[in-house]
Formats: C-alpha cells, sequence, structure tokens
C-alpha cells in the first residue's frame, strides 16, 4: 500500500510510437520518456525506408539517375528533379531555355502547392478537422491532373530532364491552369474561414511548440518553421535561379513560432506560390522547352528518321549517356521544406561519382526535440505534423 | 559566393592566424573551395564563424564523398553559408585510410568473396575492437548543432568516427550493420536481397 502514497507525478514511463503508427505521417519512430502526459525527452528513430538510393545513383548514367531522386522525397519530386538537374547542368555549363525556365518554375511552384496541400490535409486530420482532408486533396486532385497532363504521370512525372523539360505544355493546358489559378486563392480563404477561427484549432496550435530563430538557426531548419519565426530566408529571394528574380511574390514570416505561425505561414506560401504561377502564365516565352545541345540533350524524335547524324546522337545518349569532365558542384533550391541541396561529384565517367542530397525534412527533424520537450504527448503529435518531415526524404 | 580573388583573401587572412592550415584553394564553375589540414579543421571552422569579417555562421550541408583511386581518399564537405552577404563557401578537407592495424586493409568490405559466403560477411570492416582502425577528425557540433544528424549519417555510410560528437552510432542503416556502404569499393548489389527462391541459401 505503501506504492499508494508516493507521488504519481515523479513516474517516468518510455513509450514506443510507431514506425507504423498514422500520426507520425510515414515511417518514424518515437521513444518518448512520459512522466504522466508530459513529455521529458522523445528520440526520433529514422532509417525505416532507407532504401540506398544515393548509392544507387553511382551505378548510373546521369540521366538515368533523375527518377531514382524523384523517389526520395516523395511529396516534391520536381524539387528534387530541379537540384538534382539543375547540378547537373551546373556541371556541365549548359544553359537551359528561357521557356524551360518558365516551365520549371510553374512545375514547382504547382508542386509546392500540392505539397502544402497534403501537408494541411494531414496535419488538420491528426487535430480532428476531418473534412479539411476531402478539401485539400479535392484540389491536390486538380494540380495531379495539370501533371498527368504535361507528363503523362500524376506522380514521379520525370518531366524535368539535363537541359530543359521533356515535352512541351499540350493544347489545353493552359486554360486549365489558368482556372486553378483563379479558383486557388479563393480556396484557400475556405481553409482559412474553417480553421482560423476555430477554437479548438486555435488552442491545439498556438503557443504551441515555441522554438525561437536563434536555435532554428544552429540547428540548420529552414523552410516555413524558420521563416515562421520571423526570419525572412528565402532561397528563392537569396539566389538567383530559374526565373524567380523576375516574379513579384512576398516571404510570409511569422512572429511567435508556434504551431500557428507554422500553419498561417504555409497557408499563405500556397497563395504566394499561386501568384508565381499566374505571373509565369502570363509572361511565359515562346521558343524551344530544352537545350539545343546534341551532345547532352536528345534529338528530337522526327529527326531520328531522316538525319544520320542524329541517329547517332540518340544512340550514344540512350546507351552510354553522357560524360561529364571531373568537378563537384552543390545546387541549393528552396523545397516546400527548406533548403533542398544536391551535390554531384563528377569524375569524368558517364556516372556520377557520388549523389548527395540535402534533405530539409533530415535535417529539420533535429528541432523536433526542441519543440516538444516539456510539452503534452498530444500537442507533440501537431509538432510533429506541424515539422511536416517526409519519411522518405529523411532516410532516401 | 567569395569570387576568386576574394577567395584567396580569405586565405590569406586565415594563414596569418593558422599557417599552414590551408593547403589549397579551388575556384570551379562559380564555387569557392577550401582545402583545409583534417588537423586543423576545427580552427578553420571556428575561424570562419567567428570572423567579424567573415561570420559564415550558417552550416548548409556536411556530407563526405569518396575520391578513390585518388588518395588519400575522403572528402568531408562543409557548405558554410554567410546569409548577411548570401555567399556559399565550401570547406573540404581530405582523410586517407587509417593505418592499418593487424595486417588488414581497412575499407575493404564484403567483396565478391562475401557475397558467396554472406554468414561472415563484412568482418574485414567490423567496428570491433578487432577491426581495423577508421579515419578520425574532429566533430563540429559544438561549433554548429545541425551537424550532429549529418555526421552520424558520414559515419554510417563511410566509416569515418567524429571525435568528440555526443552520440556516434548508425543513424540510417541497423545498429548491427556491417560495413560503409557508401565507399567506393562497396560493390552495388553487396547486401544479398533474399527474396522466396533464394531465403534459405541467404536466410
Amino acid at each position: 500500500m505503501a506504492e499508494l502514497t508516493e507521488d504519481r507525478t515523479t513516474e517516468v514511463m518510455t513509450v514506443n510510437i510507431g514506425p507504423h503508427h498514422p500520426a507520425t505521417h510515414g515511417v518514424l519512430r518515437l521513444v518518448v520518456d512520459l512522466e504522466g502526459e508530459l513529455v521529458r525527452e522523445v528520440r526520433p528513430v529514422i532509417g525505416y525506408v532507407h532504401t540506398g538510393i544515393e548509392k544507387s545513383c553511382e551505378d548510373k548514367s546521369y540521366w538515368k539517375v533523375i527518377p531514382f531522386v524523384e523517389r526520395m522525397d516523395y511529396v516534391s519530386y520536381f524539387f528534387q528533379m530541379e537540384a538534382y538537374c539543375g547540378a547537373v547542368e551546373r556541371l556541365i555549363g549548359l544553359e537551359i531555355p528561357p521557356r524551360a525556365k518558365y516551365l520549371r518554375t510553374i512545375f514547382l511552384e504547382l508542386n509546392r502547392i500540392h505539397s502544402h496541400l497534403v501537408w494541411l490535409g494531414t496535419t488538420a486530420l491528426d487535430l480532428g478537422a476531418i473534412s479539411m482532408l476531402w478539401y485539400c486533396f479535392r484540389e491536390r486532385d486538380r494540380i495531379l491532373d495539370l501533371f498527368e497532363m504535361a507528363a503523362g504521370q500524376r506522380m514521379h512525372t520525370r518531366y524535368f530532364q539535363v537541359g530543359g523539360v521533356i515535352e512541351d505544355i499540350p493544347l489545353g493546358f493552359e486554360a486549365k491552369l489558368r482556372s486553378f489559378v483563379e479558383d486557388m486563392p479563393v480556396r484557400v480563404g475556405q481553409y482559412q474561414a474553417l480553421l482560423d477561427r476555430n477554437e479548438v484549432f486555435l488552442q491545439r496550435t498556438k503557443g504551441v511548440g515555441i522554438v525561437d530563430r536563434e536555435r532554428l538557426l544552429e540547428l540548420g531548419v529552414t523552410g516555413p518553421l524558420l521563416r515562421a519565426a520571423g526570419e525572412p530566408w528565402d532561397l528563392r529571394k537569396a539566389f538567383d535561379y530559374l526565373v524567380y528574380p523576375e516574379m513579384d511574390f512576398q516571404i510570409p514570416v511569422g512572429t511567435v513560432g508556434d504551431n500557428y505561425d507554422r500553419y498561417r505561414v504555409r497557408v499563405a506560401e500556397m497563395v504566394e506560390s499561386t501568384r508565381i504561377v499566374g505571373q509565369c502564365l502570363d509572361a511565359l516565352p515562346e521558343g524551344p522547352f530544352i537545350a539545343d545541345d546534341r551532345k547532352y540533350v536528345l534529338p528530337p524524335r522526327s529527326e531520328l528518321s531522316t538525319s544520320m547524324e542524329s541517329l547517332i546522337h540518340h544512340f550514344k545518349l540512350v546507351t552510354e549517356g553522357f560524360r561529364v569532365a571531373p568537378g563537384e558542384v552543390y545546387y541549393g533550391i528552396e523545397s516546400p521544406r527548406g533548403e533542398l541541396g544536391c551535390f554531384v561529384l563528377a569524375d569524368g565517367s558517364a556516372k556520377p561519382a557520388r549523389v548527395h542530397f540535402r534533405d530539409p525534412s533530415f535535417v529539420n527533424l533535429q528541432s523536433f526535440r526542441d519543440m516538444s520537450v516539456d510539452t503534452y504527448i498530444a500537442d507533440m503529435i501537431c509538432s510533429l505534423g506541424m515539422l511536416d518531415p517526409i519519411l522518405g526524404g529523411v532516410d532516401r | 559566393m567569395p569570387d576568386a580573388p576574394g577567395l584567396e583573401l580569405i586565405r590569406g587572412e586565415i594563414e596569418r592566424d593558422h599557417p599552414g592550415a590551408v593547403l589549397d584553394t579551388s575556384f570551379d564553375r562559380g564555387q569557392a573551395a577550401l582545402n583545409v589540414d583534417p588537423a586543423q579543421i576545427l580552427s578553420v571552422l571556428t575561424w570562419l564563424r567567428d570572423a567579424p569579417a567573415h561570420r559564415y555562421r550558417f552550416l548548409s550541408s556536411l556530407h563526405a564523398a569518396d575520391y578513390l583511386p585518388s588518395q588519400p581518399r575522403f572528402g568531408i564537405h562543409y557548405e558554410l553559408l554567410n546569409r548577411d552577404r548570401v555567399e556559399r563557401l565550401r570547406v573540404k578537407t581530405m582523410l586517407g585510410d587509417a593505418p592499418p592495424a593487424g595486417g588488414v586493409v581497412a575499407g575493404v568490405p564484403r567483396g565478391a568473396e562475401d557475397a558467396q559466403h554472406p554468414s561472415t560477411v563484412g568482418d574485414a570492416a567490423t567496428t570491433g575492437p578487432a577491426g581495423p582502425a577508421l579515419p578520425e577528425i574532429d566533430s563540429c557540433v559544438s561549433l554548429f548543432p545541425t551537424a550532429n544528424f549529418q555526421e552520424r549519417e558520414v559515419f554510417d555510410f563511410f566509416g569515418i568516427v567524429f571525435r568528440g560528437h555526443p552520440d556516434l552510432t548508425r543513424i540510417l542503416l541497423p545498429d548491427d550493420y556491417v560495413g560503409w556502404p557508401q565507399r567506393r569499393d562497396f560493390p552495388v548489389g553487396g547486401e544479398p536481397v533474399i527474396f522466396t527462391y533464394n531465403e534459405r541459401a541467404h536466410g
């Protein structure tokens, strides 16, 4: 009976969550030390979906690596393609034509909206707002329809090539995209109407999971998490790539750095991305959609039956691939989760000697402990959703 | 990016405080890199982080590459970022294989012979006391806490030991995994994949 008189709050219990648990948004395992309902320590255990993609890339010629890297972060595949293709283009010094730059920007921003929609739907679901999932996935489906129209695939499109994009946008794509660009801000307004003044949602997110800006920078956190803490850092503004310097858009920032700010920043980013897509459509130049360097880019299909030279180039590119002079390049872009960096080491052969991705989910996950310790376990689940890790990108 | 003369200026300033620390510079495809003596990596990183004129305070990425067959073979890359000037600077340090202990050459994990005898896989690359020594370098977690996971990843895949790391364990591969799969002498397909038809042979 002596046990009953003990102070029960001092008992620490270790609980395992995952790796297969709907609240972990992927195959993530959390080992949590709980004191009552308070989290005292949390250790993320990762690696359950490690598939050795970086190693496999070393065995593929440059153009065959693209579908591999797409499958790392399976929600933002266009960003992996851009990081990889951009790095290879910098290695070989290949300039891509203006139309390809605009098309790439359109698809990157559509992908950003798509990624944020998946995040919003699933995270709101964690907090009990089940209907959000259906609304978000309704709009996501329109984006996937656009991907399918242009590339033939809804996910993992392999649309970006070294030198540009594989195919021009088809007839009717522009009209469909325009109607999406018109509708999307209205839809985002509807999401906000559902959530912004929802008492349950506010109670669950406001003042929860605060990590200050200095600590986030120390931990290497980038993307919406950093911007929610008030740091206006966005690689689209900082570095000159694709057509972002010509675009008129704003970087939403938060003030407190809690989960509510993270939500607001991402939702505002969807509107800004829609604006970028609209501007790209207005300014979309005519011209080739892929560079005309036959040493790196496949010749047009129509030439194969008339030109011997094209046939030879086609054969060489498909069988051996192109060779890249020795060198190494790091190319970082702003993915929906932060800085996505691609490091490619070329050794002079037709296969990369090393492909490494600096995945934002992997680095951002280090801030999870700071967000969760000494909060309630229910808030930890909320913080995890707001962290938005994609485990395919974490484990690669 | 600092341009090529800017890179030489940075090198000169580092040389004043830490003679012999910078072995080489390279400016290739618009990207600046300092090649630093591995023994002095921490002092150079500290200098770059704290020198008032530079303040490369953000570590974007830490990763490694295996340059086999050139020696020293391992390159560790620190992608530093100065967010005020929006400049990236790569600090690179080259590490050789650790001197072989007990006549076993480090870094030769499961080869062809191991594929036939998977029960003995990778004996040459165990980290245990009997295994060969691994290359070592100072950990920079105290300077850049973000390096924690990334150094563990480099250890996991290349078998490079970071001295002073708070928790240097495998991060993506299982704890009982043997071998360093991102090394260039580790074959693709070195891991037998178990299907129904071959589960007896490899199980």
